[in-house]
């Protein structure tokens, strides 16, 4: 009797059939019909126009190939992206983009990390930022206009809301304008949170001087530093560029001296508009360094630009 | 002699399709693997990474991996029916149409057409493709099945009805999607579903493209080519039946971690660790059966293909599971790791079983005998060194950065930065071309001695006109 279902091929399709539907409708089905799958956050909004643009173009890319879209909860993955991913983040995600290898970095606090001309210049030439980046270059993406109707049809298509200007608006855009416009979204929906630092870089009370000022052997290493992490925003001489001067000290806006640990603490949590710090309101823009130097290098760093300011 | 004609034609066209296919895809992921270190190796718009690594793994698990399934199911069906296939010139169209249908595919991805599903990237124009190219396979198969000469339907045909029948539903559930243009279109799922969906999907294509139809060429070449029978009919019955079973619960084990509901991910990693005793059922099956005479590691150059792909198999399905544990998820998940289990499965398992049917295969359709042992020993221990130069390069750089990414100061803060972590990969991924140079060698070998073999069978066939 156990051996007749394979002399009759028919009844043996049908209990395969069954036999794998099982697992199926447990693990795939049925979630898919209670709400634990389908949650949204409050402050989750649609894609724009331009946004959903630049998301085409980041699954054109295969942007998902090298670079994931879900922070883990775990420590030290908090403490190197922000928070971890919600459920929720996800709703207007067709498909989810949480990719599956980390050739760069993880993607899903990077919306409002950097400012636009951050990316603009570091889509252009990866490696004018990290020397030994193996990011391909998307300087080309500047050359290719988008096509408003095209889009228009996708935010049909998915059913986001749109305004005619909203179109409109996308003839004049690049696809790069589209995909730094997406970049900036992602994870937007999540509140920013400090990450997160086992002891303060400097404390809050009383002043830390630099260890190394003046110190000649520090100044050098610091410009070798600053080139490679600095000059991109701020210019080879710190004459400014995306980023401010830094010889004349007007980019504090500051009343007589700013001390040390302030340039340390600018260089290590990064700005953000509107930051008020010791009586000074910062523009923003500024990223924090935390994670690529070290304390000795900041410090560094801050020896070199104390040492060609005011000349 | 029977007093009919098996359809040798359609399954040589399918063997040779499937070895240019996979020529291509080789070619492409030995390009990627330098793009890894050498950036200027990207030539945008239509050759960056991006665009290359969804070619690389499409052109080798459609082209190389179904196409070598579709004329290999043919050739064993036929035999296992003892009749021709009931639809021959459908078999026929059914070749050509793939044929189409890969090199589209290809353009379409090297154009950018991509729904960012892992192993399900192509866009739904060609979706539609596949599902037609699918269902006439499965109107064959199951036509000739049904048809049939030889009342038992043994081992390899279990496995033959059930990738047709799981390969159908995954592909169609995966793919569904809202249009919005002719190359353009969005997955019906969203965000945690959507995740839920893909993996489903993209855990059991391997199961079913990468393991069933392999382990039907398997249980049907391995006694074929050493004229041992299978050593348990009775385990490969509690191995196939437990292995379909389990595996459509495991696709979440791709999730570990991610805001999927955890019920939903643990349940995954249970059936997980499950699947290592249906997986094992076969590797044991085959090392017993060999095993009632291992003189035939020596004597029939084909055995040593079998017994390496399965017992990589079972490496495959000890790691796998491994992985899938929470505790080791987070310290190889999304490093160079998993490429470097995948690569074993896939250049260890999967090529080294399917190269050893076509070499089966080949001298019976042209009536002659294999042109170069030596030659296919050759291709062996190539492709053996050169994957196990790619996989073992890819688990140590993989845990290297899983280490580094988690390594803190002394005060809690991070050691390295992302940059740091990813450069030490270089040594590594260098090493890792070297290994992929390797193993083309070696396929290149195989399709010489392929071709060759093809060319004896033809001028022997004219001599004997």
């Amino acid at each position: 009797m156990t051996g007749e279902i394979y002399r009759k091929p028919v009844m043996f399709a049908i209990v395969a059939t069954v036999v794998i539907l099982i697992g199926t409708a447990i693990t795939m089905f049925i979630p898919m019909l209670t709400p634990q799958m389908h949650p949204r956050l409050e402050n989750l909004k649609p894609f724009t126009a331009l946004q959903l643009a630049g998301r085409d173009i980041y699954q054109r890319e295969g942007c998902n190939n090298c670079h994931t879209q879900t922070v883990r909860p775990l420590k030290t993955e908090v403490m190197r992206y922000g928070e971890y991913s919600k459920a929720g983040e996800f709703a207007y995600d067709h498909p989810f983009l949480w990719g599956s290898k980390r050739t760069g970095p993880d993607l899903a606090r990077v919306g409002g990390k950097y400012p636009d001309a951050w990316h603009y210049r570091h889509f252009e030439n990866p490696q004018a930022f990290f020397a030994e980046s193996n990011m391909p270059v998307y300087e080309w993406l500047k050359d290719n206009k988008l096509d408003p109707a095209k889009i228009e049809a996708h935010m049909k298509a998915l059913g986001f809301p749109y305004i005619p200007e909203d179109i409109e608006l996308l003839k004049d855009k690049t696809e790069l304008d589209a995909l730094v416009s997406y970049v900036q979204v992602i994870g937007a929906s999540v509140t920013k949170k400090a990450v997160p630092m086992a002891t303060p870089a400097v404390t809050e009370k009383e002043h830390i001087s630099n260890p190394f000022a003046g110190d000649p052997k520090a100044i050098a290493a610091g410009k070798n530093i600053f080139a490679k992490n600095c000059a991109v925003c701020h210019g080879e001489n710190a004459q400014g560029d995306i980023g401010p001067n830094l010889t004349d000290k007007a980019f504090l806006y500051a009343e007589g001296d700013v001390p040390d640990d302030d340039y340390f603490e600018i260089i290590n949590n990064g700005t953000t508009p509107g930051m008020i710090e010791e009586g000074r309101t910062a523009k923003g823009g500024m990223i924090p360094f935390k994670d690529t130097l070290s304390k000795d290098e900041i410090w560094s760093v801050v020896a070199y630009i104390r040492s060609i300011q005011g000349k | 002699m029977s007093d009919y004609q098996y359809d040798n034609e359609t399954v040589k066209g399918f063997i040779i399709s499937s070895i240019f296919w996979g020529v291509v895809g080789i070619l492409v992921g030995l390009w990627i693997s330098i793009q890894m270190w050498a950036p200027s190796w990207n030539i945008p718009p239509y050759f960056t990474f991006g665009r290359l690594r969804v070619v690389h793994t499409n052109g080798l698990a459609f082209g190389l991996g179904i196409g070598a399934i579709f004329g290999i199911c043919y050739y064993i069906t036929m035999r296992l029916t003892k009749r021709p296939l009931l639809f021959p010139k459908l078999a026929r169209f059914h070749l050509y149409l793939f044929n189409a249908a890969i090199a589209l595919a290809a353009l379409s991805l090297f154009a950018g057409m991509n729904q960012s599903l892992e192993y399900a990237e192509l866009e739904w124009p060609l979706d539609v493709g596949v599902v037609i190219l699918w269902v006439i396979f499965a109107v064959n198969i199951f036509g000739t099945i049904i048809k049939r000469k030889e009342e038992q339907m043994y081992i390899s045909l279990w496995f033959i009805i059930a990738t047709v029948i799981t390969v159908a539903v995954l592909y169609i559930v995966n793919n569904l999607s809202i249009p919005a243009g002719l190359f353009k279109s969005y997955h019906l799922f969203a965000g945690v579903n959507s995740a839920n969906v893909e993996w489903w999907y993209g855990h059991n294509a391997v199961g079913f493209i990468f393991t069933t139809p392999i382990l039907a060429m398997f249980y049907y070449f391995l006694p074929k080519s050493t004229g041992i029978p299978i050593y348990s009919h009775r385990l490969s019955i509690i191995a196939f039946w437990s292995l379909v079973f389990a595996y459509l619960w495991t696709g979440a084990h791709h999730l570990i971690y991610t805001p999927l509901p955890d019920w939903i991910q643990t349940l995954a990693i249970v059936f997980t660790i499950f699947l290592i005793a249906p997986s094992w059922g076969s590797v044991v099956n085959g090392f017993y059966t060999v095993g009632t005479d291992w003189s035939k590691m020596q004597t029939n150059y084909l055995t040593k293909f079998f017994i390496l792909g399965i017992t990589f198999y079972g490496l495959q399905t000890i790691q796998g599971p491994t992985q899938g544990l929470r505790v080791v998820s987070q310290l190889i998940h999304y490093t160079d790791w998993v490429p470097g289990h995948v690569h074993m499965g896939t250049m260890g398992w999967v090529t080294m079983t399917v190269a050893a049917s076509i070499y089966y295969i080949i001298p019976r359709i042209y009536d002659t005998e294999i042109y170069s042992e030596k030659i296919a020993n050759t291709h062996f221990y190539l492709v053996l060194i050169g994957q196990l130069i790619f996989s073992i390069t890819m688990w140590i750089t993989g845990i290297q950065q899983g280490a580094l990414w988690k390594a803190v100061n002394p005060d809690g803060s991070l050691k390295y930065t992302f940059m740091e972590t990813l450069v030490r990969n270089y040594p590594f991924w260098k090493m890792r071309t070297v290994g992929g140079v390797i193993f083309t060698i070696g396929m290149l070998f195989f399709i010489y001695n392929i071709f060759m073999t093809i060319r004896k069978g033809k001028s022997l066939a004219a001599a004997k006109a």
